[in-house]
């Protein structure tokens, strides 16, 4: 009994706030939390009286005023007439158009040369290794400086592509040479023209360039003009905020969502069947068939074809204008910056990707072989799945560098977000404040989506250990 | 305590700091140094050459102030600024004043809280293409691509010229006047399109000049000058009267080279206002008698400035045209001293 | 039954045959390392067809440079002499005429022996925290980068007084490598004023104003941390030191000046640029952020909730942010943020925003070795009962930062291909912002791809060696740590 003393007394003393392990923490916590509320005020403070000393405020509302200016590639309807705040949603899909992009180019180009690296043969692994370490050490905007200036420099003119009267002329006086009857009104076609090429050459006229992939796609040193699918027999639509939703895309993408549906059920059954029979049902016709022929079957209903560019002609077949025109015309500024950057970051995933893979015990291949699969096989069924956990956290900071490497897009005047808010119309109204953090809020809030939903698939991926 | 720690690294924060107040006459002179803001790099214009020097027609006026306030021409500090950054350099204090190609509207002079004093080059937007293509007017460029540099004024008045005449054109956004030139030369784009003088300072430097037309149409007025703070007046009038003394100069025949020969002889009230032998014209401004002698000594005169940097001897070439003395037929008329 | 008389039996061995054509020299290691598969053979044949297709394209012009030129036009003129009027060829003649703007941008050229120096110097600085207390090879670097050294100041146009002088410094610093290894850490220690005082000039008393005040607050620490704990005698110190650097030590620097005027012409920040620039953008925001890194991992892994909230939030701020936005908030915003007509130089604004970039980096790299460190040291510290910065300072801290090296030292890589960037707000890096200075000069206007190489071949060489470095260095520590 004489054993339990009562407790010593708490008697609180001011120096327990230092010394007391118990009060240390909340006294340094109430220090911090001062320090920092005393900072932002300060900051507040400051910016208040700054804009009242400059005679300026803090106002959104120019996002509301006409821009006047024009953006050559825009995803939603936008003219120089649109507003400032449409300009920037235009950069900021012009932004998330080549993020998304390039993650998956990237991971394509990174995880290759990953594997390639430790490849066997010697001149791929070496010429693997040049690629990373060029890439890794030499500063992104040049890449990105390069990259453009590569198409810009090495691609002929659009008007390399023209057909010019006396290509005509020659054309037709060939095939009349050649014994065919042509009526006056006789439009003579590129490929024509092309055709003919050596007689041309042969007359001193320097023959057209031609479209590459059939005479579909044509890449000049502008951009890349490739055809555009169009409906005859769309469904219609309806606008959301001005940017136009159509039915016709929905349906195709709601289509498609149950096929994948259905053929995975199926594969999930033949998985079942496996079990219990120790034989798989061949299945993969069926899964294609299920996936490729209902989308087809509403692609033909709704009346799919494709708009080829090509130059307008006159009714001879001479090109007129400057530029190729119709199909889709993807700027080159957008091509670099999607090379460059999926290149840049692409070696920088190649070096997770060879670590992931190395970090995978040789056992495991030697299992793989033992079981008797090929390596190509060994490689995708056995070393990358492990390898991936590793590989996922790298690649989800190279993700979002990507992302935030976009902004570097104006060197080569992508306008992107940075672009058009950060860029024009900043320049434009002089509220850089505004366009400041609202451009920073933007891209803040874009990594934090991009590092949730990639941690997400990080969880999802880890070893699941009983 | 911890909140003077905090404190105090504010105040050191404010120590390592200088001070641009109301008066920036007081604050160059204290400093002894004049802050120009420039260009970072516009050929003829403004650009550091091998050794470091600034030269060029914008750099001049930021010399012949200095020369004016401070007694030498070469107690400048240039600051290179960006499209972006121009405008925010002057209006924190970090530059007293921008001599940067840039141009006079009115929602710079009052939205941006700017005031541009005067101008010093009348320019205007132009077109540029190569002869095979077989355009003699800029309203036959439709459908065409243009190549425009991005944070100018020039990109407003591109849509604006062809949504009056009712033509299409795919806008090349470049980043500056060096890749412009390339893009252009590569064939990119089918015209370029930016102010006529620097259009002819391209022109001018690609191997096959004879094969680059400048089309016949100014689609825009540009009026460049040197900008201050608003709400400084007084040194307003010191950057605005410096640069006229200058075109007065040439107006009255005062060179660099006889300045102090003509100061000496000359009988004309004027030229003895402007020089400061009568009257006391700089001490309104808060300026000393020879301010506008030194001005005109520090790269001589609007003339002299425009020959040496960016007129027809130099390889740029650019011919008077409206910035010629009003007497000549051009635009540049400076106000009587008196 | 001596010798074997049996016909089919040998009764000799045969002479050693070759290998078969297949099994031996080139072509057996072209089959092995080429040609062992199909694929391996489409693959080798595709990379054959790329490289020469490279070759094919630059070797010409890489042929056709022209050295000796006063512009692009004569460079062309030149190249149209040796190889017909269709030809390319570069025009390195600009690189022979601006070379040292892309080194040093507008540091006035009789004073490059300062960087040079000062460069030498922070590469033997680093000696003793990678090499502490080894004499042989602090002997062998200090050597090394002193002879590199000379050779630099002979080519940058050093005259005899200056040569003399940095010959001199660092025949001192090999005679403490020699004597005393150990000692070194005190030419790490004074870097930091060092190279201010030899970059930016200026009185030699501020710099070493500027150090007492930190022996101050040393010698205030280390009286009063027995009594009033860690934190507390820091934050005195703080105060103590403050005091000094704002109040007194001007005064008794002008003094001293006044008394012993002793410095070195005084350089504006404006006058950097090119990789002067980069690298003192570079190394000074990677060794700045350094101290915020640890407080900012440290505070990460803390248990306060409060203090946990804002290192976190603060580090995800910094993390989802692009590097150009904290370059514009340098120099558009940071006008708003201070105290009305407060105004300091762009490049010691953009300095303070990188560090402030790159401090949420070094945090992540920092707390990566942190978690690295087995459970067991902190453990084992609780049990040698230290308290929280006794055992970080003392087993914590030394084993996690040394971890931390190898990443630190990509941190820095990515910074400085990274400082290229600060071109977009005007100020000369070596890769758009002197370029475009020399584009502008009439003589080399229209000039495009030699300084992209010029540059991409220095960044190269600077990152590539630092990688392989970091490379080398993070096998070492794997060593240490099995």
């Amino acid at each position: 009994m004489a054993y339990v003393a009562e407790a010593p007394k708490e008697s609180f003393r001011l120096s327990m706030l230092i010394y007391d392990t118990r009060f240390r923490s909340i006294t340094i916590q109430v220090i911090v939390l001062i320090l920092a509320l005393l900072f932002v005020g300060w900051l507040t403070d400051n910016t208040i009286k700054n804009l009242a000393a400059k005679d300026k405020d803090i106002n959104f509302s120019f996002l509301w005023n006409r821009a006047g200016y024009d953006i050559d590639q825009q995803l939603i309807p936008y003219t120089n007439d649109s507003t400032h705040g449409r300009a920037a949603v235009v950069g900021l899909l012009n932004t998330l158009v080549v993020a998304f992009f390039g993650c998956i180019l990237a991971t394509i180009i990174g995880v290759f040369a990953g594997v390639l690296r430790l490849s066997n043969n010697w001149l791929v692994a070496r010429i693997m290794t040049v690629y990373v370490e060029i890439f890794r050490n030499v500063p992104l905007l040049l890449w990105i400086i390069l990259a453009f200036t590569v198409f810009s420099e090495t691609r002929p003119e659009p008007k390399d592509y023209k057909i010019t009267a006396p290509m005509v002329e020659l054309v037709k006086q060939k095939m009349t040479e050649e014994g065919e009857t042509l009526p006056p009104d006789f439009k003579v076609t590129p490929r024509m023209v092309s055709s003919y090429a050596d007689e041309l050459e042969a007359a001193g006229i320097e023959p057209p360039q031609t479209e590459i992939f059939f005479g579909t796609v044509a890449v000049t040193n502008r951009g890349s003009n490739i055809p555009m699918p169009l409906l005859s027999r769309p469904l219609g639509g309806f606008e959301v905020a001005g940017v136009p939703i159509s039915f016709s895309v929905l349906a195709v993408f709601a289509l498609l969502a149950a096929s994948i549906f259905v053929s995975r059920k199926l594969s999930r059954r033949a998985a079942a069947i496996q079990e219990e029979t120790g034989v798989r049902p061949v299945i993969w016709w069926k899964n294609l068939a299920i996936i490729v022929l209902p989308v087809s079957l509403l692609l033909w209903a709704m009346g799919l074809h494709w708009e080829i560019p090509g130059f307008a002609t006159d009714e001879f077949g001479v090109s007129k204008g400057f530029n190729i025109v119709g199909g889709i015309n993807v700027a080159h500024s957008f091509t670099a910056l999607l090379i460059a950057l999926s290149l840049y970051t692409g070696a920088y995933i190649a070096e997770a990707v060879r670590g992931g893979i190395l970090a995978i015990s040789r056992g495991q291949t030697e299992a793989a072989y033992a079981l008797g699969l090929r390596p190509g096989k060994t490689m995708r069924l056995v070393i990358l799945p492990q390898a991936l956990r590793v590989i996922i956290p790298p690649l989800i900071s190279q993700y979002l560098n990507l992302t935030k490497n976009t902004t570097l897009g104006m060197a080569i005047s992508y306008l992107d977000l940075k672009g058009t808010l950060g860029g024009i119309t900043l320049n434009q109204t002089g509220r850089e404040l505004e366009c400041m953090l609202l451009m920073m809020l933007i891209y803040l809030i874009l990594s934090l989506i991009i590092s949730s939903l990639m941690n997400v698939f990080n969880t999802a991926m880890k070893l699941k250990e009983r | 305590m911890k909140r003077s720690v905090f404190l105090g690294t504010l105040a050191g924060a404010a120590l390592l700091a200088g001070y641009a107040s109301a008066a920036t006459l007081d604050d160059v002179k204290a400093r002894g140094v004049l802050n120009c803001g420039v260009n970072t790099g516009l050929t003829g214009f403004g650009a550091p050459d091998a050794t470091g020097n600034y030269t060029g027609f914008d750099v001049a006026i930021c010399k012949a102030v200095a020369a004016a306030v401070l007694g030498d021409a070469s107690k400048v500090k240039y600051t290179p600024t960006t499209g972006e950054t121009r405008f925010t350099a002057l209006a924190s204090g970090e530059v007293d004043m921008l001599a940067r190609n840039s141009t006079w509207t009115y929602s710079r002079d009052n939205d941006l809280k700017l005031d541009f004093v005067a101008v010093n080059y009348y320019d205007g937007q132009g077109f540029m293409v190569k002869k095979d293509l077989g355009v003699a007017s800029a309203k036959e460029l439709d459908g065409a691509t243009v190549c425009i540099q991005t944070g100018t004024t020039t990109e407003l008045n591109l849509a604006d010229f062809f949504k009056e005449n009712n033509i299409t054109y795919t806008p090349v956004t470049v980043a500056d006047d060096a890749e412009a030139q390339r893009q252009y030369v590569a064939g990119a784009c089918d015209a370029f399109t930016t102010d006529a003088s620097g259009l002819a300072a391209t022109r001018a430097t690609l191997p096959d000049a004879e094969n680059h037309i400048i089309l016949p149409e100014i689609i825009s007025k540009e009026p460049l000058g040197p900008v201050v703070r608003h709400g400084d007046n007084n040194w307003g009038d010191i950057v605005r009267w410096t640069f006229y003394a200058l075109v007065a100069a040439e107006e009255m025949g005062i060179t660099s080279a006889n300045v102090e020969e003509v100061a000496g002889s000359t009988q004309n009230p004027e030229v003895k206002r402007l020089l400061g032998l009568e009257g006391d014209l700089g001490a309104m401004m808060g300026l000393d008698k020879d301010w506008g002698k030194r001005a005109i000594a520090a790269s001589g005169n609007y003339g002299e400035i425009f020959a040496a940097n960016i007129g027809e001897s130099t390889p740029i070439g650019l011919a008077r045209g409206l910035n010629a003395l009003w007497t000549q037929g051009g635009l540049q008329y400076a106000p009587p001293f008196r | 039954m001596t010798e074997s008389s049996i016909a089919f039996a040998r009764t000799e061995m045969l002479p050693q045959q070759e290998p078969p054509l297949s099994e031996r020299g080139i072509v057996k290691w072209l089959h092995e390392n080429l040609f062992s598969g199909w694929m391996n053979s489409i693959l080798t044949l595709l990379g054959l067809l790329s490289v020469f297709l490279i070759v094919k394209r630059a070797l010409p012009w890489l042929l056709y440079g022209v050295w000796d030129a006063n512009s692009l036009a004569e460079c062309r003129e030149a190249v149209a002499a040796m190889a017909g009027p269709d030809a390319h060829g570069a025009c390195w003649a600009m690189i022979r005429e601006r070379w040292h703007q892309f080194l040093f941008g507008f540091y006035p050229m009789d004073q490059y022996w300062r960087p040079v120096l000062a460069f030498a110097l922070m590469i033997v600085a680093l000696a003793p925290v990678l090499y502490y207390g080894l004499r042989r090879i602090n002997m062998l670097m200090v050597g090394i980068v002193g002879v590199l050294m000379v050779l630099a100041l002979i080519g940058v146009g050093t005259d005899a007084a200056h040569l003399l002088v940095a010959v001199g410094v660092f025949a001192a610093i090999f005679a403490v490598a020699a004597a005393a290894p150990t000692k070194l850490v005190w030419v790490t220690i004074l870097f930091p004023a060092v190279g201010f005082f030899l970059l930016w000039g200026g009185s030699v008393w501020g710099p070493i104003g500027a150090l007492a005040g930190f022996a101050i607050f040393g010698a205030v620490w280390s009286l009063l941390q027995k009594k009033l704990g860690v934190v507390v005698a820091a934050g005195v110190g703080l105060v103590v030191a403050a005091m000094w650097w704002l109040v007194v030590q001007t005064k008794v620097t002008t003094v001293l000046h006044e008394f012993l005027p002793a410095g070195l012409p005084s350089v504006d920040s404006d006058q950097f640029g090119g990789f002067l620039l980069a690298f003192v953008i570079g190394v000074t925001a990677i060794a700045a952020s350094l101290p915020l890194g640890i407080l900012l991992a440290l505070g990460r892994r803390s248990d306060m909730l409060l203090v946990k909230t804002l290192s976190v939030g603060f580090i995800e701020f910094i993390r989802g942010v692009p590097l150009i936005t904290m370059l514009f908030v340098a120099s558009l915003l940071l006008q708003y943020f201070l105290p009305p007509q407060t105004n300091f130089d762009l490049i010691l604004r953009v300095i303070i925003l990188v560090t402030l970039f790159a401090s949420a980096y070094i945090a992540e790299v920092i707390r990566g070795g942190l978690a690295a460190l087995p459970r067991g040291q902190y453990e084992a510290a609780d049990a040698l009962g230290l308290d929280y910065w006794q055992a970080q300072r003392l087993i914590i801290m030394p084993q996690a930062l040394k971890i931390s090296i190898p990443g630190i030292v990509s941190s820095f890589i990515g910074l400085f291909k990274d400082t290229t960037l600060v071109a977009l707000v005007g100020l000369a890096d070596p890769l758009q912002g002197i370029t475009k200075i020399v584009r502008a000069d009439i003589n080399w206007k229209g000039i495009y791809w030699e300084p992209l190489i010029f540059v991409g071949v220095i960044f190269f060489i600077v990152c590539f060696s630092m990688s392989r470095y970091s490379m080398y260095l993070e096998r070492k520590l794997k060593r240490d740590h099995r």
